[in-house]
This record gives C-alpha cells, structure tokens and sequence, in this order.
C-alpha cells in the first residue's frame, strides 16, 4: 500500500512492505543513499536523520507509522546551522572515511540548532549515540564548537 | 598486508594485461581528450628499445605519465588513483604527489578511481604503503607530463624549451606575455615522445607546492552532502538484493533447510544455496543460504523466517576460554627459536633476579561502519563486480580463479571505502554477490548486516605471550625471553599452518629494538579455528602491548622512571639488523638500506613526546603517565598517555601526546588525523574488544556487544608532533594504533600500582577497572 512523506520538503509517494523501516525506504525505494546503515539497532546512528528537527534513528521507524512529520535527510539539511556545520566540517576535514559523518553531521546541526553555544557535556550527550570508527571525535568535538562559534 | 605471499592461485593468472600495449605513438585523440594510452611492465620491453623512453621501469612502477594523468582541453586535470580511498586521504596524497611536479592547478584537479588491473603495479591498499610504494614513480610521471607540455609550448612558439616555463597549469615564456594553458598544450604534448627517466627533471624539495602541506581534502566536500559512492550505494538497472544466512562455524555447512516461510515474505523472490568452501578458507564464501528480495529489509526478514539445521563442522569445539588456557600453557613451554642474541636461557637461569610477565589479547573484530557489500552484474561470461575492497585488482584474480575465466572478462570497480582496516583487503563477499548473481541472472548487491560482520569475519587473532627477564643488581636488563603464541595468518590461505610465520613476528617480535646482551624470540604452536586475518597494525597489536608493558615492569622492578629505562633498553643510536641474529626478517616488504631500524629516530620519538608531555610534572592524585614507543610501517612513534582514574575505577583521558617520525610526510593535516584516528581504534580495542567463541560461533552480535569507543569517552586533549624529516616515506594509517594498549596500561600503572596484562581493560559492559 502506497504511504505518502513529507521528505525536505517534497511529498512523496512509497510502495513498501507494511513496517519497513525508514532507513531502507531511503535508500533502496527513493535511492536517496546519503543515509546509511550501520547496525539496523539504533546503536550506531550511521542511519541519522531528522523529524521536525530532532535527530532520530531511521533504522527504528517504520515508514508507515510517520504521517505528515517532516523528514530531513542529509540531502536536504539546510539553513543556517547546517551550513555552519558544513562549512566547519570542509575547513578542518572533520571527516575521515566519512560512512558515520551523514548521521554525525545531522546530529550537530540539530544540536547547534537548539544550542548556541554547546559544552562539551552537550556535546557529549548529543553525540554519543554517534560511533565513528575512523574515531574522528576530537576533530567532531572541535568542528561543532568552530560551527556554533560561526553563528554566535 | 603482505598479501601476495597467501594469495589463492587464480585459474587464470592475473598478470595477463588485456590492454593492447600502445607504444608512446598510441596517445589517442578522442573528442579533444588527451587520452590515456597504456603500457605494461613486462610487455613493452621491446618497444622500450625502439622509444628508449617509456618510463615502465621506475622504482614503484610504470611512470608512464599517460597511464596517471588526463587533461581535458578545459583544462581540467585527471589523476588516476590506482589505491582505495578509505578516509586515509590517498586521494588527497596521491593528487598532490602528481599534481606538484606537474604544477598543476590544485583547483583543476579532479581523481579517477581506477579499475583493478595490473596494469597499476601493486594496488594492495594495505601496509601503510600507499604512499611509500608510489611517491616517486607518481612524481616521475607528474614531472614527465610537465616536460612534455613544457616541450610542446616550444615547438608551437618555436623557441627552445629552456625559455619554457610551466606553472600552474599554464606554460609561460621568458620575456614574453604569451602563455598557453595545459589545457590547450594536451593534445600536441600527447603527441610528443615520453622522456626517459635521466632526462626528467624532479622538483627539489624547495618548489615543493604542495607535498608536505596541509592541503584539504578531495573527498570531504562530497561527504558532507551526503554523497559520494560507498560499497553499500551501489545501484544498478534490474538489480536486486541479498543477504546470506552463513553457518555459524567456519565449515560448518547447511544440513536441512525450509524456506519457504521466507519465501512468502513479500519481496523475497528466491534462495540460492551456497558452496560450502574447502580448507584453507582462502576468499571463498562461508556457504550458506542466499535470501534475493526486492530490496534489503524484505531480504533481512526473509532470512529471519529460514529455518536451517547445521552441520557445525570441524570447529565446533572452539571456546575461547579453554582455548586461552592452552595458548597460556604453550607459552611457558619452549617453543621454536626466531632470533637470538647471547644465552638468554642460560642468563635468566642463573640470574639472583628474574621477572616474568603473561599478556593476552583477545580476537578482535575490524568492523568498520560499513559492513562489507559487493554488488556483481554477469553480462554472458562477462563480470563486473563494484565493491568497497581494498585491493580491486587481487579481487579480480580471486573471481577468476573462483569461476575458472580469464580475469580479461571481469572488470573491479573499488567504490569508496566506509572504513576497512583490513576486512575489506579480504574479498569472499564479492565472490559471494558474484556467485548470487550468476544464479538469479541478474545483478546483485550483497549486504552485510552488522551481526555478519561480526560473527562472520577474518579475526585479529587471540594470543597469549610470555616474557622472562634477568636484572643484574642495578636493574639493567641482562636477558630478555619473549615467547608468542596465537594463530597464524598463515592458516587462512593453507592448511597445516599451526605457528606465526616470519613476517608476522617481524611486527615487533622479532625486531626488538632493546640492547641487551641476551635476547631470544620463540613462538609456539596455535590451531585456528576461525578465519584469522590482519588488522590495522596486526600482530603489532599484541607484541607491542607486551613489549612496551614489560619494559615498564622490569622499570618498576629496576626502581626507575619508565621513559628513562626505556631509552636505556633502546640504547645507543645505532642500525639493528634482526637477520644478523637468526631472524628471517622481511621488513615490511622494504630493504634495510633504504628503511633501516634507526634507534636513534626511535629514542627522538621518545624523547620528543616525553617534552611534549611534560613527562615527571607532578600529577594529581590519581592520574598516571604512560609512555610506550615503537617502529612499525618504517615508521616511529611514540605515545603518552595521562589516565584519570577516580576512586570508584571510572577512567578517563585527559590527554594524550604523539610524536611520529614517518620520513617525508605528503599531507601534514591528514597525518595528524591518521595519527589521533590510529590511536583512539587502538584505545577502543584495548578498553573495549573482545571476540569470544562458543562451540565455534562467535558470541558477539552487534555494538551492545562489540563495543567501540564514543565520544564522551574519547580523550579530551590530543596532541601531535610529526618530526620533520627528508626520509623515505613511510606509513601512517598504522603506526599509531599499536602505541595505544601499552601506553594506557603503563598509565594505569603510573596511576593505581594496578598493571593490566589482559585486554579488553573494561570489556563490552564495564566501566570501572577493578581496583581490588
């Protein structure tokens, strides 16, 4: 049965099986890959993305259970916090392999969003459902604090 | 690493070029492109005498500048990148290694990924050795491609090439306006005959643009945007998607299996059973039963609704905590003698003073954050595979020995890599998506879902070591015993293999680089059970932890500053050449002419991040000091380490200081990441990992599990040195990571009186170090 998203800002019309979770939605119906798969537990949050702003696991969602909530996916993070994190995270190649970065990049940009001005507890809290591999932490940490700095 | 040596023999041998070799007149002119032409190593022989210029026999390589670099008429610059980019940057370092001697632009310059073929040379993207195996070849093909853009400007202005400038893309002429770009030169410059290598002029180090600059990276701009083509993107016309239910132990095989409540997930179109492998385990499939779906969670759940039997298979009495003990008990019986120096054995029976310590490592899993995909299309006989592997080209020889064809009819395209350290050098899933695809006859796309990644991979091997030493009254150390004893690499690619083999102990076992009178190196014997395969820094992972925690102990024994005993035991700056004592010691695949074992740029690392550190400061109470220093990639690196351990055992990372020696470094900022990436993967694995088997099948299913470090836990300060220097290059994605164990064990010393001898330190759910 088709089930209609709000996904940055288009509607759009799916046709996948009854509880299919979001993530898979993304990437194998709309072919929009920029999410990615990291554990299918929500322990990794490769598969970040936002609903009205507020970064959650789209590994855990069932496509068909959203409605009308608005969808962003790193195709689509913008305004002026994304672009601070972008722009932090070109300037001191915050990245490595970069697999995690589209779940890390939209786990800061919801943060500076609803925090001018993070601690590193802040930080901390809302980026430790985050893994990175590469162990990019410290290059994260610094390109969330030069973000915010951005926008201050 | 080291691949070559366990290499399965492909039917068909991968050496064979199917490029028709093009003699320097084989430059083509397609669309106004300055089109590669091809030469080959071994093949064009002939026609070297004739052109007397082909640059096919530069160290590293062919050189042949066509074979690197296209320039379009807009003047954009194509480099090939022959290497997998895994978040090492090559990209970056690869651009900038050909872009400065051909001075191009760094704005026109745009990366090629290339096939795998042999046309490249080694394309082996493991052993740090991207850079070491390519700098100079790369800058002779980049510098060549300037000499005959360079050459063509002349010939159109009719001056001599020596009023030639090239610059920037452009070549100018000396007391003149004109100026021609690269852009418009390509074409005639293809034309023109390739120099030899006398007659290619290199930059000094000085004209360096930008070799040994922070230059940013070519793949972050991409990244951010969500784009950029991992593994896992792969996408294809008519393609379908699989995920394969493999047996639990490795040659275990399906008994019995009903799909057919699998089949009746919607999506879901068929199972495909595949072949059980036969020892060694080589890259071949687990085996198992294959569920293609319409896309991959119908695949997932499908594969949840299989019921399958096992036959578990001839490892199904592997569990690691028996298993432990009798590694533990190997290691206190002689084993067989690698290097030896003086009579330890003798020195250490007759000492009033001995010391001895035992050190286990667990199997670790590499579990890079994309797990493993291949994605295979068959076209008649014909077969492309697009997949996040590391060495595209030994893949390609690996499906044609798997499928008995000619590598001629398949094509590797190496996407980006979501991480590797190691797994993705290891291609059994493109040979699995290769063998789905032939039978649905379409194209597939294999994923590996996280609970395959860690139950079904090739392991850092469990280990145990032993270590004795004599102490003279003073507390020098008179007689060193190491004695290792884990699984080989060896007896993943052939069968029998019961013992380390040379180059596994040259990763910090055989190549101690401690001066005292007596040393002996042995390692026992050690079935495997699971696929053992290499991770990041390998067996430095476990001999460094050992080596770095016992010279720490026999401080502690001797009454002395850990960092200066250290340097005590390293000694005097000098050469060491393990094979002079018995060693057969294959020094990561480098002569010792060219990459020798320097003490003395060993004891500088040391010394240098001992001043970073502010080594000897007074700490509070309950933080520790941790130094560890080793040589691995022919590189040296030292670590410190501050630990906070609170009186409840909570540990924390204030800071961590580096210093690395790595020669001549291409790219300093990506350096410094590779250096604080390298350490905190070596902090997680130490704090954190441990693979366990139970009747032969691994325990750990997902992250709960497997735990990695995050980033409230992460070091709150971290600090790099990279040491200038005008040496050989040497590796970097490695180095560090070995350091992390010792110098954060050596810390917990400093801090509690506790030493740590058993890894993980906190394992999957701890949190507090057991302080009793």
């Amino acid at each position: 049965m088709a089930t209609t998203l709000k996904i940055n800002g288009k509607k759009i019309s799916v046709d996948a099986a009854e509880g299919t979770p979001l993530l898979w939605v993304l990437r194998d119906h709309l072919k929009m890959t920029g999410t990615k798969f990291g554990c299918g537990v929500g322990q990794c949050g490769a598969c970040t993305v936002h609903l009205d702003g507020n970064p959650v696991r789209s590994c855990q969602l069932p496509h068909d259970r959203l409605g009308e909530v608005a969808i962003t996916t790193i195709e689509g993070n913008e305004g002026k916090a994304a672009t601070a994190i972008r722009e932090a995270w070109i300037a001191a190649d915050v990245p490595q392999c970069g697999y995690c970065q589209s779940g890390q990049i939209m786990s800061a940009t919801a943060l500076i969003a609803q925090n001018a001005s993070p601690s590193d507890e802040d930080i901390d809290a809302a980026m430790n459902g985050n893994l990175c591999r590469c162990a990019t932490y410290l290059s994260i940490r610094r390109g969330i604090k030069d973000a915010a700095k951005s926008l201050a | 690493m080291f691949l070559k040596q366990f290499s399965p023999t492909p039917a068909v041998s991968p050496t064979i070029d199917p490029v028709s070799p093009l003699s320097r007149r084989g430059f083509m002119k397609t669309s106004g492109v300055f089109v590669l032409a091809v030469s080959l190593v071994g093949r064009m022989k002939a026609q070297d005498k004739v052109a007397g210029s082909a640059l096919t026999d530069v160290a590293g390589g062919d050189a042949t500048p066509s074979l690197w670099i296209s320039i379009d008429p807009d003047g954009t610059v194509k480099i090939t990148c022959h290497r997998s980019e895994m978040g090492q940057q090559t990209w970056t370092a690869i651009g900038q290694i050909v872009a400065d001697e051909l001075d191009a632009d760094w704005k026109d310059v745009k990366i090629v990924q290339a096939l795998g073929h042999p046309k490249y040379g080694d394309q082996n993207t493991d052993g740090s050795r991207s850079v070491r195996y390519n700098f100079h070849r790369l800058r002779v093909a980049g510098a060549a491609m300037r000499s005959m853009l360079t050459s063509a400007a002349a010939l159109k202005w009719g001056v001599s090439v020596d009023d030639c400038q090239a610059e920037l893309g452009y070549v100018t002429r000396t007391n003149s306006r004109a100026r021609l770009s690269y852009g418009e030169l390509a074409q005639a410059a293809g034309r023109l005959e390739v120099p030899a290598e006398a007659d290619v002029q290199l930059k000094s180090r000085d004209q360096w643009r930008y070799i040994g600059k922070p230059i940013p990276s070519l793949t972050v701009p991409l990244i951010v945007r969500g784009q950029g083509t991992f593994g896992i993107d792969v996408d294809r016309p008519n393609m379908v998607h699989a995920v394969v239910a493999r047996p639990p132990q490795v040659f275990g095989e399906v008994d019995t299996v009903d799909d057919s409540q699998a089949k009746a997930v919607k999506g879901v179109l068929q199972t495909v059973r595949l072949p059980k492998p036969v020892a060694p385990a080589l890259f071949q499939p687990l085996g198992g039963i294959a569920v293609v779906a319409t896309d991959t969670w119908a695949a997932i759940s499908g594969r949840k609704k299989l019921e399958i039997t096992w036959h578990k298979g001839p490892n199904a009495a592997y569990n690691s905590d028996t298993y432990r003990e009798q590694l533990e008990t190997t290691a206190r019986q002689p084993g067989k003698v690698e290097r030896n120096r003086g009579d330890a054995l003798e020195a250490i029976a007759n000492s009033d003073r001995t010391l001895s310590a035992e050190y286990y490592v667990p199997n670790l899993s590499h579990s890079p954050m994309e797990p493993v995909v291949a994605t295979a299309e068959w076209n008649g006989d014909q077969l492309e595979v697009w997949a996040c592997v590391q060495d595209p080209q030994s893949t390609r020889g690996v499906l044609a020995g798997f499928f008995g064809i000619s590598p001629d009819n398949i094509k590797v395209n190496a996407t980006w890599l979501g991480g590797a350290f190691g797994r993705k050098s290891k291609p059994d899933f493109a040979v699995e998506a290769a063998f789905i695809s032939r039978e649905v006859g379409r194209p597939v796309k294999v994923t590996w879902t996280r609970e395959d990644d860690l139950q079904h991979g090739y392991y850092h091997a469990v280990s145990a070591q032993r270590f004795e030493a004599a102490l003279a009254k003073n507390g020098d150390c008179t007689a060193l015993l190491n004695r290792v004893v884990y699984p080989s690499i060896g007896s993943t690619f052939a069968t029998g293999v019961n013992m380390a083999v040379n180059w596994e102990l040259a990763l910090g076992a055989t190549d101690i680089p401690f001066n005292t009178p007596n040393l002996r190196t042995e390692v026992g014997e050690a079935e495997a059970h699971v696929r053992i395969g290499w991770l990041r820094s390998v067996t430095n992972i476990q001999h460094v932890f050992a080596v770095q925690s016992f010279a720490a102990e026999m401080a502690h024994a001797a009454g002395r500053d850990p960092k200066d005993y250290l340097l005590e035991m390293i000694g005097a700056s000098r050469l060491i050449d393990p094979k002079t004592e018995g060693a057969d010691y294959p020094n990561y695949d480098a002569s010792l002419v060219d990459y020798p074992i320097d003490t003395g740029r060993l004891s500088h690392v040391a010394e240098t991040v001992a001043k970073m550190a502010d080594w000897g400061r007074k700490l509070p109470k309950g933080n520790g000091l941790g130094i560890a220093v080793h040589r691995s990639f022919v590189s040296y690196v030292a670590t410190v380490i501050e630990v906070k351990v609170s009186p409840d055992g909570s540990l924390s990372i204030p800071g961590i200081w580096l210093a690395v020696d790595a020669g001549t470094v291409v790219n300093t900022r990506h350096a410094v990441a590779q250096m604080e990436g390298g350490t905190i993967f070596g902090l997680s694995n130490a704090l954190y990992g441990e693979i366990t088997a139970k009747d032969g099948a691994i325990e750990q299913a997902n992250f709960p599990d497997w735990r990695l470090l995050r980033m409230s836990e992460a070091p709150e300060a971290f600090e790099v040195k990279i040491i200038g220097s005008t040496a050989r290059a040497g590796g970097l994605g490695e180095p560090a990571t070995p350091l992390a164990a010792p110098a954060l064990a050596n810390a917990i010393f400093a801090a509690t009186g506790k030493r740590i001898r058993s890894l993980p330190i906190l394992g999957p759910t701890g949190s507090t170090l057991n302080l009793s």
